[in-house]
């Protein structure tokens, strides 16, 4: 199993922007009226947030980047390196990290990087960046991740439309001989890529016309080459065995217990899935952060999102003991250990 | 593997279908009760009481009651 520590790193600020459309998932009309209140109290799900078509991750991330970087006072040019994750990037190519290194006005020589994967990018991307700051020697760096799923998602599919949120996330992280640093499990499953996937448009089945004819399956949904392709079943039955076991692995390696941990934030996928790993892990119900209600599953974004969605002021002068765990898309999967302490949290904005 | 245990426990996922309706013989996606929530619940009985991972496709080719048994019992 792939663990590591990367010392003298820390959180120093987290925000999220998300776009001002919200759609509520009583007013759905895929769902049958009668089976709405059952749905929502299953999948824990109100509300989400959708972009409008000229609005893309890297625009939400822009603005998390932006307002961040003002409330920490950091001066653009100091920032060492920029990394976007992202399902949703604004091209094929170039990369979106590239246009947002011009865009945010940081250094040419600001290292920048995409990395591709959605549910448990935010932790991939931890990881990413806090090893090239312990390599290179970095001290101030961004990760962005978004994503604006609600645009892969077909309206006529019941099984991926009433679950997907938008929202971009900035997460600042800068060099601290004093902090603990991060610890961090991943790992990966390739043989489970069917479970969640949009089949069409890139170089595998380059786009054509015929990508974008609707077909209903057998359950009813419809949907084209181009839409999210999501295997409920498998994705939960892998969430629920897979998920435990990283975070008891994470915190058997960094030598800690359950109940040392303040707070531990899953990727927002969907109720039945986190209150089940809750349920085995015996998770108090204080101690698990949810942002689910209010905005859905938002892919990379989710982890940050839903942080920034509680109101840990409360907290201020503590150290908050934290495990995040990212599951999904690839299929791919990681937890991180990582403290909060003089955080700087900054309310959602929208946009 | 016990099947009336297991069948006891594939009742439990149901909340508002009578028990006594619930046997071997069942075939169960023709119960009123089922639907997507109820695999998914019936994913979480697999992992808990079996240490087994359902797949969706294990599921969809199971048509009685019984046949879910078999798949579990085999993938143990």
């Amino acid at each position: 199993m792939a663990f590591v520590t990367i010392n003298a790193v820390r959180i120093a600020g987290m925000s999220a922007f998300v776009p001002s459309k919200i759609e509520s998932n009583y007013e759905l009309n895929i769902i049958e009226p009668e089976e709405r209140i059952k749905y929502v109290t299953s999948v824990g799900i109100e509300n989400r947030r959708v972009s409008p078509a000229e609005l893309t991750s890297a625009d939400l991330c822009f603005h998390a980047a932006k307002s961040l970087i003002r409330s920490l006072a950091w001066n653009e040019k100091d920032i060492d390196c920029l990394i976007f994750v992202s399902q949703t990037p604004d091209y094929i190519l170039p990369s979106t990290s590239c246009i947002l290194q011009s865009r945010l006005g940081l250094s040419t020589e600001c290292f920048a990087i995409d990395i591709s994967l959605g549910c448990s990018g935010w932790v991939y991307g931890m990881f990413v960046i806090s090893s090239l700051m312990a390599s290179a020697r970095f001290k101030k760096a961004l990760l962005l991740a978004g994503d604006t799923i609600s645009k892969v998602v077909s309206p006529y599919d019941r099984s991926t439309k009433p679950l997907f949120g938008d929202a971009g996330t900035a997460t600042a992280i800068s060099y601290d001989d004093s902090s603990d640093g991060f610890i961090f499990h991943t790992a990966v499953d390739g043989s489970g890529k069917d479970a969640i996937i949009v089949p069409g448009g890139m170089f595998r089945h380059p786009f054509s016309e015929s990508l974008l004819e609707y077909h209903e399956f057998e359950d009813g949904n419809k949907r084209n080459e181009l839409n999210l392709v999501l295997n409920g079943m498998d994705v939960f039955s892998f969430a629920i065995s897979e998920v435990p076991k990283s975070i008891r692995a994470l915190l058997d390696y960094a030598s800690m217990r359950l109940d040392d941990i303040d707070f531990f934030i899953l990727h927002q996928a969907n109720k039945m899935i986190n209150e089940t790993v809750r349920n085995k892990l015996k998770i108090p119900k204080d101690k698990m952060l949810y942002s689910l209600k209010d905005y859905g599953n938002t892919s990379s974004a989710s982890i940050p999102l839903t942080i920034v969605a509680q109101d840990l002021d409360l907290y201020k002068s503590k150290i908050l003991k934290c495990v995040a765990s990212g599951f999904g898309v690839g299929l791919s999967w990681a937890s991180i250990y990582f403290t909060l302490k003089d955080t700087v949290l900054l309310p959602i904005g929208v946009i | 593997m016990d099947l009336d245990d297991f069948v006891k426990n594939f009742a439990e996922q149901f909340n508002e279908t009578d028990p006594s309706l619930i046997t071997p013989e069942t075939k169960f996606k023709e119960l009123e009760e089922w639907s997507s929530l109820i695999s998914l619940s019936l994913i979480a009985m697999a992992d808990e009481k079996y240490n087994v991972k359902l797949k969706g496709d294990d599921i969809k080719k199971a048509v009685y009651v019984k046949d879910l048994f078999e798949i579990i019992k085999d993938k143990k």
